[in-house]
């Protein structure tokens, strides 16, 4: 009968019925061979790269000499170290206080009031906006002579801060304006999740007297935990790569004194201003490494976690 | 019994009211405070784009001076301006609408057809480091003569967009009940007409969505355009940056870069509110 029927069908339609058998495939081919060669080759390029002394021109012949590379930059104690731990501290500190103070931000704005939607509108406008025009309002802002961050202090009496122009400020100031940057953007998340949960389990504790904050910690944040996570895993992952603000603010090599260098910016450097590219996948291997630990860390618990 | 339970009730009903009020007007204050911690940087940053230098230099003239529209002029007027405008419109368009148009099938597919690993191949492009491709695609494109050119900066973008895509649609196809292409199955579609004729039509606000997201994510990338573009194909953040570089002092004329930039942006936010909002959550809410 199929055979048959088959054997009736035109050439089109005989296509159009094996297309649609493979649609499966025909769907996600396109984005899984653009994403795979995207990705498959410069990885690959990476790792063959971080065991050669590639200098100069890529185009110019390298030759192996195995882990010396991941040697060197492990034993690398000025620039490496200093640079992966600058990365930890902006990262899960500005990670910290965003967490906390979005939910906060989150709590506050949960239950229905005027301006609601205007409210939700003003606090997207810091982590949509381009972050090199953010960046640069910054700079201005924390302009020790001339921006407005001292012209607060002054007027509430504290003196002038160097902000971005003295070593030992520059990484807080940085982490101060991402958490400017993506308080919202946890706040936001965490304000669809609270929105989402049902009235229920919180009403029930409610009859069992439980009071406000306890309500928020045995009812309210364990049903959100999973949203939380989320919040976590996308600001850590972005976070971790932060590059437009640092390479705007301070520029290749962290300024300086290296005071805002992550390792982000350290590879940056090092591919492009030093043209140093078997130390830079080196660097680049040991980061990725380093990122998808802080991944398995955040969801080895919990099957199926979405980015 | 009047008077005892009066008594009691009185006051009751006094304290409630007199506790809910001071809560309301506490609440009130610190949502003003909110909007004001993160509003205030930005309304300094388009003041100062009205101000002349000097007036930026002025303590006394913080928040009253006599607006100018010469920064604006300078920036729209010297510096090829709105031909960068032009570059960072085209490549996000480009890369936004092929990226959905490859995204969108892709997560259909692995939503219906639970392609789990798939799904995580394209989402590891969302964990690599964007610097560790660079230098292998810098070396590809170099050999291409690709570099500098719009190609180049459409396929990089889309790099970060089609897993923005995926990301939102298959959390969109999730949520679409089974029973609609079944019942267009039954009334005579193959799948693929079903597909194109009744569940795209429906994903119309998924799909604005992701667009929408991913032409903010496109306007705002910075990295990549600085490596891989040249100099008639600069986007907006590349050349605001340069201008930086030599004109470190003009900060006027920076903020009016600056707010130019970021205008299209803050269009968007005001009018898809609600699709950015969904687009940031897809996925989070459900758990």
């Amino acid at each position: 009968m199929t055979t048959t029927s088959l054997n009736q069908l035109s050439g089109k339609e005989r296509f159009s019925r094996w297309v649609n058998a493979r649609r499966k495939w025909i769907f996600a081919a396109p984005a899984m061979i653009f994403t795979a060669i995207l990705i498959g080759f410069p990885i690959g390029w990476t790792l063959y790269l971080s065991v050669t002394d590639a200098k100069g021109s890529v185009r110019s012949p390298a030759d192996f000499i195995g882990f010396e590379n991941y040697l060197d930059v492990l034993t690398d104690v000025d620039r490496f170290w200093p640079a992966a731990l600058r990365t930890g501290v902006f990262t899960f500190g500005a990670l910290a206080v965003e967490l906390i103070a979005g939910m906060c931000i989150a709590l506050l704005l949960w239950r229905p009031f005027k301006a609601q939607k205007w409210v939700r509108v003003a606090i997207l406008l810091p982590f949509v906006a381009t972050p090199v025009a953010i960046a640069m309002m910054w700079r201005l802002i924390f302009d020790p002579n001339i921006g407005f961050a001292n012209r607060l202090l002054g007027w509430v009496g504290i003196p002038p801060q160097p902000w971005f122009s003295e070593p030992a400020t520059t990484l807080p100031t940085l982490m101060f304006v991402d958490i400017w940057e993506f308080t919202p953007m946890i706040a936001i998340i965490l304000l669809a999740g609270l929105t989402s949960l049902s009235d229920e389990p919180d009403e029930a504790a409610r009859i069992d007297g439980a009071n406000a904050w306890q309500r928020f910690w045995f009812v309210t944040l364990p049903l959100l935990r999973p949203v939380v996570l989320v919040a976590v895993l996308l600001r850590s992952i972005d976070a971790l790569k932060t590059f437009d603000l640092l390479y705007v603010v301070k520029g290749q090599g962290g300024g300086s004194f290296h005071e805002a260098e992550t390792l982000n910016i350290y590879v940056y450097g090092l591919s492009f201003k030093y043209n140093d590219f078997g130390t830079a996948s080196a660097v680049l291997i040991i980061f990725f490494l380093m990122i998808l630990f802080v991944m398995w860390l955040l969801t080895f618990r919990r099957k199926g976690a979405k980015l | 019994m009047t008077q005892k339970n009066s008594g009691q009730a009185v006051p009751v009903r006094h304290k409630r009211p007199a506790r809910r009020r001071a809560y309301s007007a506490f609440r009130g204050t610190m949502i003003v405070l909110v909007v004001l911690a993160f509003l205030v940087p930005l309304a300094w940053m388009v003041m100062a784009s009205f101000k002349t230098n000097v007036d930026i230099h002025d303590t006394s003239k913080s928040f009253i001076f006599t607006p100018i529209l010469d920064n604006y002029s300078h920036v729209l007027g010297n510096d090829n301006y709105l031909g960068f405008v032009w570059n960072s419109f085209w490549v996000a368009f480009c890369s936004t609408g092929i990226s959905l148009l490859i995204g969108v099938p892709a997560a259909y597919s692995m939503s219906r057809f639970n392609m789990q690993k798939s799904a995580l191949l394209v989402l590891l492009a969302r964990i690599i480091p964007g610097v560790s491709l660079l230098v292998p695609w810098y070396y590809v494109f170099a050999n291409l003569g690709w570099v500098g050119g719009y190609g180049v900066l459409i396929v990089s973008h889309m790099f970060i967009l089609i897993p923005i895509s995926v990301y939102i649609m298959m959390s969109f196809f999730d949520s679409m009940p089974i029973e609609l292409e079944e019942a267009s199955l039954v009334d005579g579609l193959t799948p693929i007409g079903a597909f194109l004729r009744i569940l795209l039509p429906l994903s119309v606000p998924g799909i604005a969505t992701a667009g929408i997201l991913s032409f903010i994510f496109s306007w705002n990338n910075f990295m990549f355009a600085l490596v891989l573009s040249g100099a008639n194909t600069k986007t907006l953040p590349v050349a605001v940056f340069d201008f930086v570089s030599y004109a470190s002092i003009d900060w006027g004329a920076i903020m009016a870069a600056a707010c130019i930039m970021t205008l299209p942006i803050i269009v968007i936010a005001l009018f898809a509110q609600k699709y950015i909002v969904s687009g940031l959550t897809a996925g989070a809410t459900k758990g």
